[in-house]
């Protein structure tokens, strides 16, 4: 019969106290709200392959570290409970022990072969998230940075919009993955859906390419994560992920050309004419007109999106009619600036790209 | 007798001198302890600085939406809070202790260039002064100048001069260039002090192990302050001169100052983390009354840890695109260096085990120290993965992660040697009532920033942004971490009282409180001019142990 410390516990006495403590984790980790509802850019609620696979690895690296984390921490806990002096102590010195090449090598070798096993799971996913091949039906969409905003180009569909991205739902049994061919215009930015795919620095002379292919139809939020200026707080982004066909409807409707000049109403039209003839002109493009400026995000089809200013507020017309006015009061710093017109060449030019849907 | 002397210093020496006299004497010294104290205290400065404006952060950031700041404010006050906190709080501060220590712990009476010692300071201390001067330069102090905005690793190509016009860049760039030539100055200087002023006796397998530790971290300092060095002045060149090194409106490299950054940035945390590690190789075996276990392990860890900090800066740039190859090589660089980190904590332990461990104020905070570079070490993990790294680089999580190793580890180490020096250099005890306050205060404060931080970052929140949207799951995380982070500085303001009470009406502390084994205890508390008043000569590794031991003296076990 063993005894002392090498017997074992008696887990049948124990059985009701363990039973109890693990029903009642159970219970609790019920009436926790779904990972959804915690936060819609938490990557432990992935929604594509990229987010999923990390969200996996999660599980390996976060049991092992917390599994580290007991074992010395209770070893650091017990020590200091167990040997903290006491006033009842006599004034010798404990022993005094050097060292020992047997224990050390222990501690040296364990670590390695963890960090060895962890290593090597790591490189699995690092190689199946970088190094898959591209399938055949995958979209190609250049992501272009700028101070403060997101332009999304569609070379093979002649399509250019802003700061709403838009990308087709991708089906596991017929893979449609977005390709994101990211560059900048101006400093480096980062481009990140947490629930989609890690976060991929957005750098000028360079492009780098991460793909998405989100699983289920809907909103993806996110937002730039690398410093780039004063507004950087508000350079958000928002990817549409809609049903196939959703997807070539949306498409359809941004390949055609701009509001006919014909269907305008007076004050629609001297809100055009404003527009084509101050410096709205020189920074944005509305296809089919005079204006044809880079620097700004493309204005043909901003009617039809949800928000203005990259994400910082919603698209109405007092919205609009403000940020025209003064771009700074909406989003301080944007470098939109403000365009000092008198009241009436104001609300024309709200009532024209009201318009542009 | 000792103890006399201690009380005659400070009793006598003060009101006979005019203040002008003082002032004269420290602006002039190059004794190494005058100028340890000065950078002790002009570190001090700053971080009271820089831990008042990171309490305005916390008030902007405690609610979504908030106004208290406007975005080009708050982008300054991050910028100059984590510019600050690195190169005119940690490493000052670290070098000060250095600086205090190392020609004490040698048993030498002064560095080996007493004169390029006070240039450094001196050099190091115009840094800081000009990065704060930034304040009132541009468009003056009520519109707050020309402080930079940049962020502390100041990424071009927004420092260049197409997006970073005015002279708020070059503040940035001029102070830390200023402060890069006093650092590398003094690590020379400690390197040669090292090598050549050790006591008779003194073989580098008998020097205590925090000289040990400066040695190896000054040589990192030469291998890593240069890049940094070149790259600030390469960015003038840029902005100054027209060149397009990082410039890539012309073709220049983006890329290129983030690879010239981070090899400078790395091993700099690892500058600041192992002089921690020295402060805890002195005081953990003095309060657990044990010789440390394994000291020749210690010091191969130590080297290295030195070693593999070179190869693993670009675990920085797991986002920047640089292919499977890249990432899966700094992703093992950076795994691999928790080895010899894990050695010296389980060394630790090893050394408390079968002890009778004092829980005095100093090793309240080692204690403290180890469980949260425990934790520190384990974030640590997580992000060296590349994958997790996608998700949370840039995030909350990154930041509660380092200021896990800034503050968990490096600042309660800090805090550790202050109530175990402060005695040597001012003669005085500090209050240990005060401290146990100030401990659990600031282990409260801490715990509840810093590990609910963690928690933003997973769900997504960015670093760097002066406000967030309602809805992102944010909002009371952050409340938490902004009472937290008053609660700390309420601890801070109780160690600031504890000092200041302290040199005025602390307990006399004799020239050796701690029943401590190292060289530095062997001399009067403050130590005279020349420190010792015969060169000493040692014999083990423990010179006090045997003197206080002679039956069972230390030399017998050394191996």
């Amino acid at each position: 019969m063993v005894t002392g410390l090498w017997a074992m516990p008696d887990f049948a006495a124990h059985w009701m106290t363990l039973r109890t403590i693990s029903s009642l984790t159970l219970a609790a980790w019920r009436f926790l709200p779904p990972l959804a509802s915690l936060s819609p850019t938490n990557m432990l609620d992935p929604a594509g392959t990229p987010a999923r696979s990390i969200f996996n690895l999660t599980w390996f690296v976060g049991g092992l570290v917390l599994g580290i984390f007991v074992v010395v921490g209770g070893l650091l806990t017990f020590i200091v409970l167990r040997y903290r002096g006491r006033a009842t102590d006599d004034n010798i010195e404990p022993t005094q022990i050097y060292g020992s090449n047997q224990i050390e090598l222990s501690w040296t070798v364990i670590p390695i072969l963890l960090v060895f096993m962890l290593f090597l799971t790591t490189a699995r996913v690092i190689l199946g998230t970088e190094r898959i091949p591209k399938p055949a039906g995958a979209l190609d969409v250049a992501v272009i940075g700028h101070q403060f905003w997101w332009e999304y180009r569609y070379p093979s569909l002649g399509v250019v919009t802003a700061n709403e991205l838009h990308v087709p739902v991708s089906d596991p049994a017929h893979p449609t993955p977005t390709y994101l061919n990211t560059s900048s215009a101006d400093v480096t930015h980062n481009f990140s859906v947490p629930r989609l795919a890690g976060r991929i620095d957005v750098i000028p002379n360079r492009v780098n390419t991460i793909w998405i292919d989100p699983q289920a139809a809907g909103l993806y939020l996110g937002q730039c994560a690398q410093y780039c200026g004063t507004q950087h707080a508000k350079m958000l982004l928002r990817v549409y992920a809609d049903s196939p066909a959703d997807f070539s409807a949306w498409i359809q409707h941004q390949q055609a050309p701009a509001a006919d000049p014909s269907t305008l109403s007076p004050q629609q039209l001297e809100g055009k004419s404003v527009f084509e003839h101050n410096a709205c002109a020189n920074c944005h493009t509305v296809k089919g007109t005079s204006a044809q400026g880079k620097f700004g995000p493309d204005l043909t089809h901003m009617g039809s999106r949800d928000t203005l200013g990259s994400g910082a507020f919603a698209n109405n017309r007092q919205n609009l009619h403000q940020w025209i006015d003064n771009p700074d009061s909406l989003k301080p710093g944007a470098l939109m600036p403000p365009m000092h017109l008198n009241e009436k060449d104001l609300n024309a030019v709200t009532e024209y790209l009201t318009t542009l849907r | 007798m000792a103890t006399t002397t201690a009380v005659d210093l400070t009793s006598q020496t003060k009101p006979k001198k005019l203040l002008l006299q003082v002032a004269h004497d420290w602006l002039t010294t190059v004794d190494h302890k005058k100028i340890g104290i000065m950078y002790i205290v002009y570190a001090l400065v700053f971080l009271v600085i820089a831990g008042f404006m990171a309490m305005l952060i916390r008030i902007q950031l405690a609610v979504p939406n908030n106004h208290f700041l406007s975005p080009q404010v708050f982008n300054r006050l991050f910028t100059m809070h984590g510019t600050t906190m690195v190169f005119f709080v940690g490493m000052p501060i670290l070098f000060g202790f250095g600086n205090y220590l190392i020609p004490l712990m040698i048993g030498a009476r002064d560095m080996a260039f007493p004169r390029l010692n006070a240039f450094s300071f001196w050099i190091s201390a115009f840094g800081g002064i000009l990065l704060y001067y930034s304040y009132v330069g541009g468009s003056g102090l009520y519109g707050a100048g020309s402080a930079p905005d940049v962020s502390w690793w100041a990424y071009a190509p927004l420092t260049e001069k197409v997006f970073s016009p005015g002279h708020s860049t070059d503040y940035w760039t001029f102070s830390i260039l200023l402060s890069g030539i006093g650092t590398t100055g003094t690590a020379i200087n400690i390197v040669a002090t090292i090598l050549s002023m050790r006591c008779k006796g003194m073989t580098m397998t008998r020097l205590p192990l925090l000289p040990w530790i400066y040695l190896v971290t000054s040589f990192l300092v030469f291998v890593a302050v240069s890049p940094l060095t070149a790259a600030q002045i390469m960015i003038t060149i840029d902005r100054y001169l027209g060149a397009h090194f990082f410039d890539t409106q012309a073709g220049g490299s983006a890329i290129l100052w983030f690879h010239f950054f981070w090899i400078f940035g790395h091993p700099e945390v690892y500058i600041l983390v192992m002089p921690a590690f020295g402060f805890m190789n002195e005081i953990i075996p003095v309060f657990s009354r044990k010789a440390i276990f394994g000291y020749p392990a210690m010091v191969a860890a130590t080297v290295s840890i030195g070693f593999i900090s070179l190869s693993v800066w670009a675990h920085h740039m797991f986002i920047d695109g640089l292919g499977a190859g890249g990432n899966i090589f700094f992703t093992a660089a950076t795994m691999v260096i928790s080895v010899p980190t894990g050695i010296k904590i389980f060394n630790w332990l090893a050394t408390m085990w079968g002890g009778k461990i004092q829980f005095k104020t100093p090793m309240l905070f080692a204690t403290g120290f180890l469980f949260q570079f425990l934790g520190a070490g384990l974030t640590g993990i997580v992000l060296s993965s590349a994958p997790m790294d996608w998700q949370l680089n840039n995030t909350y999580f990154v930041v509660a992660h380092f200021h896990y190793v800034l503050v968990g580890a490096i600042l309660f180490a800090l805090f550790a040697a202050f109530y175990y020096w402060y005695p040597k250099m001012t003669g005085r005890m500090l209050s240990e009532r005060l401290g146990k306050w100030h401990f659990w205060l600031f282990v409260i404060g801490f715990h509840l920033t810093f590990d609910l931080m963690h928690v933003p970052g997973i769900l997504g929140m960015p670093r760097r942004i002066y406000t967030y949207e309602a809805g992102r799951g944010w909002d009371s995380w952050n409340m938490l971490v902004s009472a937290g982070g008053f609660i700390q500085a309420i601890a801070t303001v109780i160690f600031v009282v504890n000092m200041v009470w302290a040199f005025y009406r602390g307990r006399v502390a004799g020239p050796d409180p701690w029943d401590a084994w190292t060289l530095e205890w062997a001399t009067t508390s403050p130590p005279p001019d020349y420190n010792f008043a015969v060169p000493p000569s040692i014999s083990s590794r423990r010179p006090l142990w045997d003197l206080k031991h002679p039956e069972d003296v230390d030399s017998h076990y050394e191996y």
